[in-house]
């Protein structure tokens, strides 16, 4: 595309906006403000979803916007939301009077020195001689991550989850034996089993072994179906959701 | 294709290399159509959907539920259904409301779903009092692990920076062992299970959750001795939503429903999908069919 293209499509883009901003404030959906939002927004959208015929400068324009809007937000996040709260008043309380008055008048805590000194030999990865300093703190991350992982995860994905498979195979309720009840945990106790009888490598797979990898087989292909139709409900209600904004929210076509 | 090939080919042919942008414009149209429409069917709540609408319908005024945010603007046209008619019920039933965020990004739709749907409709909830804000905070499941024994080792100010001493309704509250039940809104990480994990499990406490339909199956597995109930996708909210429709008409009867709206565009979709690939099925066979025919006539 030549750059003379470029600037008309721009011009067609922003004069269009500018009408659709216009058409917002007359369907009383807000001020002129709000509507340059929406329709900023909504073209977005539209740059995004272009991608879709193929790639081009506008597809690429709104996914670095995005991106960098991202990584800016998330970084504004944790310095406002937790290093200033956290961090900066625990240690010198007067300091934050501006943002955090409620905070000023504490008495400060200086075991927050530690954080402090680990964040900053963090940084020291940044450093071309002193990277190895950086190790300390990531040491430190990840023997607390690991450790913390590794109890709940063995205790709430492991044991618990074993437990939850140990079911009675006849479900007995107060009307009797429910017939769809038995069903369901027959079929969990079977489906684990054989799910794990396919995972055995340490044994050939043939006769009733063999068959019951077979059925873990299915069992698995079950899984891989149930979360392959959840993602397109997933993905469907996403554009349906973006629909619903350039349809609703935008050209108020859906009240 | 290629031209000369393309120059040649039967229908049959066409239809095998078929360019996929027809695809996306049918799945559009039949999306945008009953989008357009307004159309709405009636869902009937699966168990584990009416687990988590009973868990909150029997609780008594005055509860403490936290709504924890877990999610982004990326996922929120599937999930942000989910939070409104909980928020909803919730302030029906005269719940006490403890919102807080885990993602970055969940403050500010924390404010939004305030601004948006507890404020105008419910206006007698006063901040402080019947709900609070906790905002953001870092640390994924470390601070879960922190505030299940201890609210206020993380939580000094709430998202407006006031003291967190100074507010009301968080004097009931030194830990998340007070909560009567947490619900997770989300899928990712940290989300649900992370919940469940760090929270749930080893306090004790109630964990609930509604996510995107993209991670329900990895979820169901703990329902329902880990967790009380799960939305699973617009599905859950649909049905969440036509439930609470048909058990408080009078309060609902005005309020937006857009996972039911949604799900009747879901329903088309689907039945394009599957038409395409009955069709695509059908195409394969017979143009298979065809070319076995002319290598035996070879």
């Amino acid at each position: 595309m030549n750059p003379k293209t470029i600037k008309w499509i721009i011009f067609v883009i922003v004069l269009s906006a500018i009408v659709l901003s216009v058409y917002f404030v007359s369907l009383d959906r807000g001020s002129f403000r709000d509507g340059v939002f929406v329709t900023t927004a909504a073209f977005l959208t539209l740059f995004i979803m272009s991608f879709l015929y193929k790639d081009n400068p506008y597809y690429k324009f709104a996914e670095h916007l995005f991106v960098g809007v991202s990584a800016a937000y998330w970084m504004t996040m944790g310095f406002w939301g937790t290093m200033v709260p956290n961090l900066v008043a625990k240690l010198w309380p007067g300091s934050v009077r501006g943002v955090l008055p409620a905070l000023a008048d504490k008495d400060p805590s200086l075991w927050f020195l530690i954080p402090l000194f680990l964040g900053i030999v963090l940084l020291m990865r940044l450093s071309p001689k002193g990277g190895w300093i950086s190790r300390w703190a990531l040491a430190f991350i990840v023997g607390t991550t690991a450790g913390l992982n590794l109890i709940r995860y063995l205790r709430s994905d492991f044991i618990q989850q074993v437990n939850n498979t140990i079911l009675p195979l006849v479900d007995k309720t107060e009307a009797g034996i429910s017939f769809w009840g038995s069903f369901s945990n027959i079929f969990i106790f079977v489906g684990v089993l054989c799910g794990l009888v396919y995972f055995f490598f340490s044994k050939e797979h043939k006769g009733f072994f063999g068959g019951a990898a077979r059925i873990g087989i299915l069992v698995l292909m079950l899984t891989f179906g149930a979360g392959f139709g959840y993602t397109v409900m997933a993905r469907i209600s996403l554009l349906a959701g973006r629909m619903t904004y350039l349809f609703g929210d935008w050209l108020g076509l859906i009240k | 294709m290629p031209d000369d090939v393309k120059n040649k080919a039967g229908l049959l042919e066409r239809l095998q290399f078929i360019d996929r942008r027809y695809i996306f414009i049918f799945i559009a149209l039949a999306v945008i159509i009953p989008l357009l429409l307004g159309l709405r069917f009636e869902e009937e709540p699966s168990p584990i959907v009416l687990a988590l609408y009973d868990k909150i319908d029997e609780m008594p005024p005055g509860s403490r539920l936290l709504m924890s945010f877990d999610y982004g603007p990326t996922t929120a046209p599937e999930i942000q259904p989910m939070v409104d008619v909980i928020l909803r019920h919730a302030c029906l039933k005269d719940l006490k409301v403890y919102l807080m965020a885990v993602w970055a990004t969940g403050q500010s739709l924390t404010v939004q779903t305030v601004e948006q749907v507890l404020m105008p409709e419910f206006p007698d909830y006063e901040y402080g009092i019947d709900y609070v804000n906790l905002g953001y905070k870092a640390g994924n499941q470390g601070l879960i692990r922190v505030i299940v024994d201890d609210m206020k080792r993380m939580y000094s100010t709430d998202a407006n920076g006031t003291d967190i001493e100074e507010i009301p309704i968080m004097k009931q509250v030194s830990s998340l062992k007070d909560m009567d039940l947490i619900v997770s809104f989300g899928g990712g990480f940290p989300g649900i299970k992370e919940w469940i994990l760090f929270a749930g499990d080893p306090g004790g406490i109630p964990v609930g959750g509604a996510c995107t339909a993209v991670s329900a199956p990895q979820l169901y597995p703990y329902y329902p001795n880990q967790m009380v109930g799960l939305l699973g996708g617009i599905k859950g909210a649909a049905e969440y939503e036509s439930h609470v429709l048909n058990t408080y008409p009078e309060a609902f009867a005005k309020t937006p429903t857009p996972g039911m709206n949604m799900m009747v565009a879901q329903m088309v979709a689907h039945i394009v999908i599957m038409l395409f690939i009955v069709f695509g099925n059908v195409m394969y066979f017979m143009y298979r069919g065809k070319e076995r025919k002319l290598t035996l006539e070879k």
